[in-house]
């Protein structure tokens, strides 16, 4: 692979900016377009390791609420995403929770936890 | 009738913060009433990120955004909060009337703070031709029925416009093993976020037609399929373009509209950040729809901070 320019928009913000990142041999080597420093930060996460928090809703079981919302406390491999969506259809919530408990530690071992991001009952 | 210095109808993101400003600028007894059985309106249901970032400077999901400003609602005890309240009636001598589960109550309040919010378009709203089969829902129902009910209404997905719950709701459906065949938005650029068409449709090759609407809803009991037309820049069709996509559900994201019933029974006038009348407020999505919940914060701290300003 050599030298190209690939487009990308940045979602750190609502803001959105175009971004404009010249990539050699799969590295970042230059970024415009960011109005702040976390764009060139995310254009470099997108193109050698891109990642996302997770978020959705598990099943609980004998609580007041029925569907507890979740989310990963930091981003997982985009690849890794379908994978984790199916893992999360299997977990079933018992206990009450409060916002930010862990429900799943260290999340299919990529070193993020499972957290709940409303508390129930 | 009770009486209490500020009555706060709705106790969603507009009327929470509402209350926790008029508190901290002096006002000890406030009623807060919310219909649901929680307080956060449709932040529950929104369990995607993107909140929070200006406010609290952090990212957060919707229900954790809530969660900040319920957790301080409970310190402050002059804040009554009702829940499973419904305001039915405002008057211009400053009344709210609001049903709970089993009683009529009316209150007389000081001042009030309508903090309502907004609710979305429909397919009526936008006339789509065809027939009527099940399967055609906001994006913003589906949003509900996928993450506080635990039901996936659909299979395979047809989004009509662009607008940021429907984006939202492409990705969730997505998610959650649903096929998303398009975005059709009849503008030539997204009503949504930027950041929502790259991490909401890019993401996931899902296509995204600008300058094309949806011309029919087929289906006898289900949706079947929807005809799909290009337009061109005066918004009218492109003869020859037609074309189907077969799919089971349509999920209309066509905007917003205020949610504005009890004011405009009552005869008041919204006028600029106010109302005709001293003394009644209006906050949040109810006085403009905002793209972003951090503004509708900032809005209804200013109407709680007006309203203590008003009582004193
Ligand atoms: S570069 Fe900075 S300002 Fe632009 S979208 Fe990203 S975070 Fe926002």
């Amino acid at each position: 692979m050599t030298k190209v320019t690939k487009k990308l928009t940045c979602i750190e913000c609502p803001k959105g900016c175009r971004l404009a990142v010249d990539v050699d041999n799969g590295k970042v080597v230059k970024v415009a377009g960011n109005e702040c420093p976390k764009g060139e930060k995310y254009a470099i996460s997108e193109i050698e390791n891109p990642a996302r928090i997770l978020t959705s809703a598990v099943l609980s079981q004998g609580l007041a609420l029925k569907m507890i919302p979740v989310r990963t406390d930091n981003p997982i491999p985009k690849s890794r995403i379908f994978e984790a969506m199916a893992e999360i259809k299997k977990i079933r919530v018992k206990k009450s929770l409060k916002t930010s408990d862990i429900i799943v530690e260290n999340f299919m071992g990529l070193g993020v936890d499972l957290i709940a991001t409303r508390k129930a009952k | 009738m009770i009486k209490k210095d500020l009555v706060i109808v709705g106790g969603g993101p507009g009327g929470m913060a509402a209350s926790v400003s008029a508190y901290e600028s002096g006002i000890k007894d406030i009623l807060l009433l919310e219909r649901d059985q929680y307080l956060g309106g449709i932040l529950n249901q929104c369990v995607h990120t993107g909140f929070g970032l200006e406010h609290f400077k952090e990212v957060l999901t919707g229900p954790e955004y809530a969660e900040r400003f319920i957790a301080r609602l409970q310190d402050m005890p002059g804040i009554d909060v009702s829940l499973k309240s419904l305001a039915v009636k405002l008057t211009r001598d400053k009344t709210v009337t609001f049903l709970k589960p089993g009683v009529l109550q009316t209150v007389k309040a000081g001042a009030i703070i309508m903090a309502t919010g907004c609710r979305e378009k429909t397919r009526e709203m936008v006339h789509i031709p065809g027939t009527r089969p099940s399967g055609v829902f906001s994006a913003g129902l589906a949003q509900k029925l996928i993450n506080i009910e635990g039901l996936l209404p659909g299979k395979e997905v047809v989004v009509v416009g662009s607008g940021d719950i429907g984006l939202i709701m492409a990705r969730r459906f997505t998610l959650e093993g649903a096929k998303v065949k398009a975005v059709i938005e009849i503008q030539d650029k997204p009503s949504g976020l930027l950041r929502n068409i790259a991490q909401c449709v890019e993401d996931f090759n899902i296509p995204m037609y600008f300058r094309h609407k949806i011309s029919r809803i087929h289906g006898r009991d289900r949706v079947e399929k929807v005809s799909v037309v290009k337009v061109g820049d005066d918004l009218n069709e492109i003869p020859g373009s037609l074309f189907e996509i077969k799919c089971d559900t349509v999920l209309m994201s066509v905007g917003l509209i205020q949610e504005n019933e009890l004011i405009d029974a009552s005869g008041i006038q919204i006028q600029g950040n106010n109302t005709d009348v001293p003394g009644i407020f209006v906050c949040g999505n109810a006085l403009k729809i905002y793209d972003i919940v951090d503004w509708v914060t900032k809005d209804s701290f200013a109407a709680g901070k007006l309203a203590a300003e008003y009582i004193k």
